[in-house]
């Protein structure tokens, strides 16, 4: 619509659209080689990707479906992703705009669709009308049950033995492999040229427009709301249309039977962004969000910790240049920079802060806290009043938290255990399998109910709603149980008009850095090597972004790399306690 | 691995198991079913490479939960049962024989008898030939049924029979619930296995019917048929039977021969000591000894006056004959150097005193010989006696005196 070009034939602009995706010109039905690309942003993204059959598209068939594409399917899920993030508070440009301009674009560079020849047209599912001869006489074309036996770390669907099996029992009846048009195809495709679409990879597009728009979204948080149903991701087809059948393959490549780990997103995410060819991202500022300055903050209010921690995080920030808006904004493509995980950021700073004024050395910071309680028993109400706060006790701290923590985890655990993966929607391979599926699923189903009534008064629980905070402490609590107020004075002092730690030393998690390139890591860290207050830490924030302990270590290491950048390169001995 | 801590499916089940374990080994009948809820959907997924899959599992953990649980009831535990037959037919027959068992054990004959009926009629291609074995044992515990039955028409039979009157129906019924019970029975304890119960009824019905000689050789086979498991009740059924069909003291000792081999400390110990004792032959005589002293190295025999008394006469016996002193011992030698504290310390004299008198009486005398006139066991014990006037210990008093140097030459 948008097509300004003046038609070569008639010069006149009056252009439509062929089923082709072609643009047309109304006038004298000169038909051009231009498609339509990616030129205005109004598109509505209710509509199905139409254009891409070349033919009319056969609309129903004998049981109620109708052709559709596995690119469709992932439009629907991404669709009802971005619904939800909505339904949070996401701000709706992300939906309109952002996403479905990225989601277009993902389609054409891959040439899925909007591109002269769309990959699709060109699929034949690998139904049955085929003689098996013609199967087996391509050399290139893998046979059905090589595909099956596929399992890459992205297909989350493991393959059974009962799957493979049954297919090929099925080759003597006419069932379909997937009711998708190009199910089979796409697991075929190889992946080294294109980005071939997954699961785990609708929430890298996700968090790639949530970080687009700078929404106070980290990375952690919409994996956490995803696994506690927030955000539609298991089970994700129960949403499509009653004429989207989904049977055979198409289950291998829609069900997943895993929650999405963190790096894979991360750098999914970015092999995307790069792949897209999208230019810099906007910029984070120190207004923002993802601001290292402003996610300390957050989880030091999280982590129960005094709010004059804030400026010795900030200081951190400062001094080893991780504030800066070059360092945090996304430029796809640069190789040089090292990819910014903002939550992973802001809760390494804050251990390489405690560890700053604490040590963690499993015997300074008891001290230190020994002290606080001293102070704090020989202080009025009076005084405490005047000078703002009690001293800040680590002991009590840690007893707090702690005992909060293992609670969580321990809650944690239990609905990991108890979580329920099967929905309501059955899932067949072949339709010789239904019968059998179904018989299950109405036998689990009673089960669920004659078990469910033992289970005594305990009511699965309704979905808690989605919440930022997953601890909170109340400044009410007269227990004395909330430490934000709490004042740091015990262990600072001052020297030249300038606070500083009283801790004279620090010790440092690696003295050399691995290349990360070569083996994934920074660093590896195993518990039994580092003090037990320091793995304490390191688990507090651990579970309150869901990753492994590893990850926040890594980056504490990068952190602590940066910061004693000077003293390192005078090359110390190993294991030497630096001096500040 | 970078995704060895990935959380999926499998894992998620695999930690819902070992709830389900720790709320079963709790008795947390409660928690284990709100656990074992979220678990069942593992049905629907495909385990066959796994050892025990999901449908064992919740078969078996099901029953434990709906056997114990307070709110659960027969009703609810038999419609779980149907619904785990269909669930694996490799493990059908499985599932009904331990359905049978929970009838059985909460005292519905009836139902049992009609699952193992049902069960013994089901065919289901090559899987019948598979599951042989339990089919045998469904068919044997019918005919144990059929024998209960039987018992019972016979013990009414028993009782009109006294009143003069005697039921034709009756013993007619009786007589078919013997050839069924007869025919299974039969036919389980051919193959090779621990059969204590089938056993014991299929000789009871022999027997009955007088056919002893089959009796013998079933009891024969099962106690001493190398391919049956090492069973000390087979030579218990079969020293039984032999005493009740007034075998010789022979044929009886030779039966017990192997159950003091197995079980040392078997209760039919003193019978066969007792025996032993009294053969004319001197090897007899020796096994008898060894047999008491080892019963005795139990503890569960140390209060045993019976045994004490068995002992006691045999050496009192010997020490008086002054033959065979060696035998003494050779078995004190094993176990002079624990049994002092074991039997004779002075604590026991004191409690043994106190609480039995026959006991500590039998105990003194064994100790006075073994030991001598100065342990302490026998000095207590007899200072004891003889400050109560009993005649008996001022004669155990004068015999370990009297024989005091034999005595040294056994403890020498």
């Amino acid at each position: 619509r948008d097509f300004n070009e003046r038609c070569a034939q008639c010069s006149e602009v009056n252009w439509g659209l062929t089923d082709g995706g072609r643009f047309y010109c109304r006038s004298c039905h000169n038909v051009t080689e231009r498609t339509r690309e990616v030129v205005n942003t109004d598109f509505i993204t209710n509509s199905r990707v139409q254009t891409i059959s070349k033919g009319s598209r056969k609309q129903e068939q004998k049981d109620g479906g109708c052709e559709w594409y596995i690119c469709e399917g992932f439009q629907l899920v991404l669709k009802t992703q971005v619904e939800a993030l909505e339904a949070l508070g996401v701000c709706p440009q992300m939906k309109d705009e952002i996403l479905c301009n990225f989601w277009r674009c993902y389609l054409q560079k891959t040439e899925q669709a909007y591109c002269k020849r769309p990959a699709g047209e060109t699929v034949k599912a690998l139904s049955v009308c085929e003689s098996s001869t013609d199967v087996d006489s391509d050399p290139e074309r893998p046979s059905l049950l090589h595909l099956l036996s596929l399992s890459e770390s992205e297909g989350d669907v493991q393959t059974d033995c009962s799957f493979a099996s049954s297919v090929s029992k099925v080759s003597e009846s006419t069932s379909v492999y997937s009711g998708s048009v190009d199910g089979s195809l796409y697991l075929v495709k190889s992946q080294k040229e294109k980005l071939r679409m997954t699961m785990p990879m609708t929430l890298s597009f996700c968090y790639m427009a949530l970080l687009w728009v700078r929404e106070p979204i980290t990375l952690s948080e919409l994996l956490r709301f995803v696994v506690e149903g927030h955000i539609p991701y298991l089970n994700v087809f129960q949403h499509f249309p009653e004429k989207m059948k989904l049977c055979g393959l198409d289950l291998k490549i829609f069900c997943v039977e895993s929650w999405p780990v963190y790096e894979e997103v991360f750098n999914k995410m970015h092999e995307l962004a790069a792949f897209l060819d999208l230019p810099r991202f906007p910029d984070i500022t120190e207004s923002c969000f993802l601001h290292p300055d402003m996610l300390c903050m957050k989880y030091l209010m999280e982590a129960n910790l005094p709010d004059e921690l804030h400026n010795w995080t900030c200081r951190v920030v400062k001094k080893i240049g991780i504030g800066e808006v070059d360092f945090l904004t996304l430029t796809p493509g640069n190789k040089s920079t090292r990819k910014v995980k903002y939550d992973v950021l802001a809760a390494a700073v804050i251990v390489v802060v405690l560890k700053l004024l604490f040590l963690l050395d499993d015997h300074y910071e008891w001290l230190l806290s020994e002290f606080a309680e001293e102070r704090n028993k020989n202080n009025t109400e009076v005084c405490l009043f005047y000078s703002g706060g009690p001293y800040f006790e680590f002991k009590k701290w840690y007893e707090v938290v702690k005992h909060s923590l293992d609670v969580k985890q321990k809650k944690l655990d239990e609905e990991r255990a108890k979580y329920l993966w099967r929905c309501e929607k059955p899932l067949f391979y072949s339709v010789k399998n239904k019968s059998k599926v179904l018989k299950r699923r109405q036998m689990v189903v009673n089960l669920q109910n004659q078990f469910g009534k033992l289970s005594g008064s305990v009511q699965r629980a309704e979905k808690p709603n989605p919440s930022s905070f997953q601890l909170s402490w109340s400044e009410e609590n007269t227990d004395g149980s909330c430490f934000h107020r709490h004042s740091l004075k015990g262990i600072l002092q001052e020297k030249c008009g300038l606070l500083t730690a009283m801790n004279p030393d620090y010790w440092l998690c690696t003295v050399k850095l691995c290349n990360e390139k070569l083996c994934g890591h920074l660093a590896h860290y195993r518990e039994v090597e580092f003090p037990q207050s320091y793995h304490f830490v390191l688990g507090l924030f651990s579970f309150l972004l869901r990753i492994q302990p590893s990850y926040i270590h890594d980056e504490v290491c990068m952190i602590e790399h940066k910061l004693f950048n000077k003293k390192l390169s005078k090359k110390l001995k190993y294991n030497t306690v630096l001096r500040k | 691995s970078p995704n060895e801590h990935k959380l999926n499916f499998k894992k998620s089940k695999e930690a819902c198991l070992s709830y389900i374990q720790d709320a079963l080994l709790q008795k947390q009948w409660k928690r284990a079913a709100e656990f074992l809820t979220c678990y069942v959907e593992s049905l629907e997924k495909d385990y066959s490479r796994e050892h025990i899959g999901p449908s064992e599992m919740i078969w078996r953990i099901g029953s434990e939960i709906l056997w114990h649980h307070s709110q659960s009831n027969m009703k609810e535990f038999n419609c779980f049962m149907e619904q785990m037959k269909t669930l694996g037919v490799k493990r059908y027959l499985k599932v009904c024989l331990e359905h049978v068992f929970h009838l059985l054990c909460n005292g519905q004959i009836d139902e049992a008898y009609q699952n193992l009926s049902l069960a013994e009629s089901w065919r289901f291609g090559e899987q019948t030939a598979i599951q042989d074995k339990e089919m045998k044992l469904i068919q044997a515990y019918r005919g144990l049924l059929d024998y209960c039955s039987w018992s019972k028409q016979k013990n009414i039979l028993l009782e009109n029979g006294e009143d003069g009157f005697s039921d034709l129906a009756v013993e007619q019924e009786m007589h078919g619930y013997f050839r069924k019970a007869a025919v299974n029975l039969k036919e389980i304890i051919k193959i090779p296995g621990v059969w204590d119960v089938f056993v014991k009824c299929y000789v009871d019905l022999l027997e009955f019917y007088g056919d002893h000689n089959e009796a013998r050789q079933v009891l024969n086979e099962y106690a001493y048929n190398s391919k049956f498991p090492a069973n000390p009740n087979a030579h218990v059924y079969l020293y039984q039977f032999l005493k009740r069909q007034g075998e010789s003291k022979k044929s009886l000792i030779s039966a017990l021969k192997i159950l003091h081999d197995i079980v040392p400390s078997h209760e039919l110990m003193i019978d066969f000591n007792t025996m032993l004792q009294k053969s004319k032959k001197r090897k007899k005589r020796r096994l008898g000894l060894e047999v008491i002293f080892a019963a005795l190295d139990y503890a569960g025999w140390k209060e045993n006056a019976k045994a004490w008394s068995c002992l006691a006469r045999q050496v009192k016996q010997i020490v008086i004959s002054e033959k065979h002193l060696d035998w003494i011992k050779q078995e004190w030698n094993s176990r002079k150097d624990w049994w002092p504290a074991f039997h004779f310390s002075r604590y026991l004299a004191k409690r043994n005193w106190l609480e039995n008198q026959s006991l500590s009486y039998e105990k003194a005398l064994v100790a006075g010989i073994l030991l001598g006139k100065d342990c302490k066991y026998f000095k207590y014990i007899s200072h004891q006696g003889c400050k109560a006037q009993l005649k008996r210990f001022r004669m155990l008093k004068k015999f370990v005196n009297r024989h005091n140097p034999v005595c040294l030459r056994i403890s020498g």
